[in-house]
C-alpha cells in the first residue's frame, strides 16, 4: 500500500523515476580500540582515495555548469584531502591512541576547524573551516560506508526528493538524470521552483512531508502539473502516468518548436501573440513562452502592492525593466485602473452604491489629475528604454479621451523642454465600456490603438457580474451581441487604418480566437502559459474560412449556438 | 646543504586562498622537504592546513626552506610562484 499525497505543483510535466534522497545521512560512529594499526591507516587511505574520486566528478560537474572560478572551492578541498600533513596526522592518531580510524579523522579535523574558527578576525579562514566540515563529512561516508549524497554525483534517472533546494544544489544538477524534484518546503516562487522551471523538470514542492515519505530507492511519480505525488505505484497507476507523462512531452515538443516563430496562419496571415502582466516578475514567463508582446501591463498592482502611492522614479525603474526586457517589441501599459473591486490601503476612496459602476481608473485619473501625471511622467522617461504604449481604461466618452490626450501631451511637452530623452508613443483606449464599444467609429479617428477588455465589456453588456452565481449564467462570451459589439470595434479600426488588440480572457480562449481571427483582430493577448498553445492552435486555420465562420456566428442567435458553429468547423 | 629564501609579503590578503594553493601546489612538485618559517614557527609547505594555520598577512616577513635532491630547482619555483602572483617582494 503506497502514501501518496499532495504538494504545491511548481514546475509542469510529470516524472516517474526512482528516488534519490538528498539529504544528510547518520555519520555517527563509537570510538573504539583497535590491534591492527596498519590495517586502520590503510582504511584511512581508502577513505581519502575515494573522496578525493567524489570531489574529482563534484568539481568537473562544477567546472561545466558553473565555470572554472565557481569551481575553485572544490580544488582548495581536493588540497586537503591530499595534504600530507593531515593525513600524516590521521595515522600518527591511529598508532598513539589505538583508535579507529573515524576517531582519529574527526578528533585532527576538530583541532583544524577550532583552530581556523578561532581566526575570528579573518572571514577568509573561517570560510575554510567549513570546508574541512565539508571534506571531513565525505571522509567519514566512506569510512562509514554510507552513501553522502550530491547532485553532481548522481549517474541515473531519478527524482530528487530534498527538505529544500539551495542554489548550489540546483546549479549541480544534471539534466538528464533528474527527471523530477520534490521537496517539503518553499512555494512556487521558491529558488527550486524557478530553477525547476527554468530547467523544465517537473516539481512539485512544499510536500512538507516528502523526506519522511519517500524511502531511498523506491519509485515515486511526481505530477507537476496537478501537485500529486505518488510513492510505489501499482502496475496500473504506472502504466496511467507513463502515458500521460508522454503526452504532455509531445504537447511541449510541438508547442516548443513555435517558441521563435511568428504566429502565422495556415494561410499565411501575421497576428500577434502578447501576454499580459502585473509586475516585472511576470517578465521570465512572458520570454519563456515567446510572446511577441505585452498586450497588457495591469499598473495597478504597483499601486496595490505599496504602501503609499508609487513616485514617479518607483514607477519609472518597473516599467523600464519590462521595456528593456521586451527588446523593442511593444509593450502596451493601461494607466492605473484603481476602484470597482481594487482598492488601495493607503488612499481611502469614498464609499459608493455601485463600485463597478463608480470612481475607478480614468475617472479618477482625470479627477486627481496629480497621481495621473506622475505616472504619465515615469511612463514618457520609460519610452525612451524600448518599445511602448500607452492605453487608458475605462474610457466611455471621447471628451474623456481627449482630456487624458491633453494631460499627456502637456507632461510630455514639459519633458521635452528639460530635454528627456523619450520615445514614440502609440495612445490608445481600452475598449469594456459598451458605449465606446458602439462609437468605435469617431474614436478610431482619434486614438492610435483600441484593446478590448472582454472581462468588463462583456459585464457591462450583459449588465450582469459573474462573481455571482446567481447570474452567473448571463457570463456569455460568444453572445452573438458581444460578437457583435467585438466585430464593430475591430472593423471601426481597420476602417481607419489603426491597430486592434484584445487583452481579455476571450484573446486565449480556444472557442473564441477562431471567430476572432475571422474578424482580422490584429493582437491577442492572454496569460503567458497560454500563449504557444493558441499559436499551435492558429497555424492550423485559415483566415478565410475562418472568416465565413465568424459571419455564421455573428449571425447566430445564442452563446451556445456559437459554440457548436465553432466545434462543428474545427475538429 | 640546504637551501632558503626570505621574502617580505605584499599581497594585500595575505597567503591565504588562492596564493596558498598556488604555493602548495608549487611545492608538491619537488621531492625535497619544503618548509615555510614564519614567526619562529615551521610548517610543510606541502600541506595546505600547514600554510593556512600560519594566518601570514600583509607585511609578514617568511622564510621558506627546502632540502633534497630538487631544492634548487623548488627555490626557484616558489620564487617564480610568488613574483606572477605579486605576492612577495
Amino acid at each position: 500500500m503506497s502514501n501518496n499525497f499532495k504538494g504545491i505543483a511548481a514546475s509542469n510535466g510529470i516524472a516517474i523515476a526512482k528516488a534519490y534522497l538528498l539529504v544528510d545521512p547518520d555519520l555517527s560512529f563509537s570510538k573504539t580500540t583497535i590491534k591492527d594499526v596498519t590495517a586502520e591507516q590503510a582504511r584511512v587511505d581508502d577513505a581519502l582515495k575515494a573522496a578525493s574520486a567524489d570531489v574529482e566528478i563534484i568539481k568537473s560537474r562544477a567546472e561545466k555548469n558553473l565555470g572554472a572560478d565557481e569551481a575553485q572551492v572544490f580544488e582548495a578541498h581536493l588540497m586537503v584531502l591530499s595534504d600530507p600533513e593531515m593525513s600524516g596526522a590521521f595515522k600518527q592518531k591511529i598508532a598513539d591512541d589505538q583508535v579507529n580510524a573515524e576517531q582519529a579523522v574527526k578528533e585532527v579535523t576538530d583541532m583544524y576547524i577550532g583552530m581556523f574558527e578561532a581566526m575570528t578576525d579573518n572571514a577568509y579562514m573561517q570560510e575554510r573551516a567549513a570546508d574541512i566540515r565539508d571534506v571531513t563529512k565525505r571522509i567519514l561516508s566512506h569510512l562509514l560506508n554510507v552513501a553522502l549524497p550530491n547532485p553532481a554525483l548522481i549517474d541515473e534517472e531519478v527524482v530528487l526528493v530534498s527538505k529544500d533546494l539551495t542554489p548550489s544544489d540546483t546549479s549541480q544538477l544534471d539534466r538528464q538524470f533528474v527527471k523530477g524534484i520534490l521537496t517539503d518546503l518553499g512555494g512556487r516562487t521558491a529558488h527550486a521552483s524557478i530553477m525547476a522551471r527554468t530547467l523544465e523538470i517537473p516539481a512539485v514542492v512544499g510536500s512538507e512531508v516528502a523526506t519522511q515519505e519517500v524511502a531511498a530507492g523506491v519509485t515515486v511519480i511526481v505530477d507537476g502539473l496537478t501537485g500529486d505525488v505518488i510513492v510505489d505505484p501499482d502496475a496500473d497507476t504506472l502504466a496511467v502516468y507513463q502515458q500521460k507523462a508522454a503526452d504532455y512531452l509531445a504537447q511541449r515538443a510541438e508547442w516548443a518548436l513555435l517558441k521563435d516563430q511568428q504566429t502565422v496562419s495556415a494561410d499565411g496571415k501575421n497576428f500577434v501573440l502578447g501576454a499580459n502582466i502585473g509586475s516585472p516578475k511576470d517578465m521570465d514567463a512572458v520570454l519563456e513562452n515567446g510572446s511577441e508582446g505585452v498586450g497588457l501591463y495591469r499598473t495597478e498592482f504597483l499601486y496595490m502592492e505599496s504602501d503609499h502611492l508609487p513616485t514617479e522614479d518607483e514607477q519609472f525603474e518597473a516599467y523600464k525593466a519590462v521595456v528593456e526586457k521586451m527588446a523593442g517589441k511593444p509593450v502596451t501599459v493601461r494607466t492605473m485602473d484603481i476602484g470597482g473591486d481594487k482598492n488601495l490601503s493607503y488612499w481611502k476612496l469614498p464609499e459608493e452604491e455601485n463600485p463597478f459602476l463608480g470612481y475607478r481608473a480614468i475617472r479618477i485619473s482625470l479627477d486627481q489629475t496629480d497621481i495621473f501625471r506622475t505616472q504619465l511622467r515615469a511612463l514618457l522617461r520609460a519610452s525612451a528604454y524600448g518599445n511602448l504604449w500607452i492605453m487608458f481604461p475605462m474610457i466611455a466618452t471621447l471628451a474623456e479621451f481627449r482630456s487624458a490626450k491633453k494631460v499627456y501631451s502637456e507632461e510630455r511637452a514639459k519633458l521635452e523642454k528639460a530635454g528627456v530623452a523619450m520615445g514614440d508613443i502609440k495612445l490608445g483606449i481600452m475598449i469594456e465600456i459598451p458605449a465606446a464599444a458602439v462609437l468605435a467609429d469617431k474614436f478610431a479617428k482619434e486614438v492610435d490603438f483600441f484593446s478590448i477588455g472582454t472581462n468588463d465589456l462583456i459585464g457591462y453588456t450583459m449588465a450582469a457580474d459573474r462573481g455571482n452565481d446567481k447570474v452567473a449564467y448571463l457570463y456569455q462570451p460568444y453572445n452573438p451581441s458581444i460578437l457583435r459589439l467585438i466585430n464593430n470595434v475591430i472593423a471601426a479600426a481597420h476602417n481607419e487604418g489603426k491597430f486592434v488588440a484584445m487583452c481579455g480572457e476571450m484573446a486565449g480562449d480556444s472557442i473564441a480566437v477562431p471567430i476572432l481571427m475571422g474578424m482580422g483582430l490584429d493582437e491577442f493577448s492572454m496569460s503567458a502559459p497560454s500563449v504557444l498553445q493558441t499559436r499551435s492552435l492558429m497555424k492550423k486555420l485559415n483566415t478565410a474560412d475562418m472568416k465565413l465562420l465568424a459571419a455564421k456566428a455573428l449571425d447566430a442567435e445564442t452563446n451556445d449556438d456559437v459554440i457548436a458553429l465553432v466545434k462543428a468547423a474545427i475538429k | 646543504m640546504a637551501q632558503s629564501k626570505e621574502f617580505h609579503i605584499i599581497a594585500e590578503t595575505g597567503i591565504h586562498a588562492r596564493p596558498a594553493t598556488l604555493l602548495v601546489q608549487a611545492a608538491s612538485k619537488f621531492t625535497s622537504d619544503v618548509t615555510l618559517s614564519y614567526q619562529g614557527k615551521d610548517v610543510n609547505l606541502k600541506s595546505i592546513m600547514g600554510v593556512m594555520s600560519l594566518g601570514v598577512g600583509q607585511g609578514a616577513d617568511v622564510t621558506i626552506k627546502a632540502e633534497g635532491e630538487d631544492e634548487a630547482a623548488a627555490i626557484a619555483a616558489i620564487v617564480e610562484a610568488m613574483e606572477t602572483e605579486g605576492l612577495a617582494e
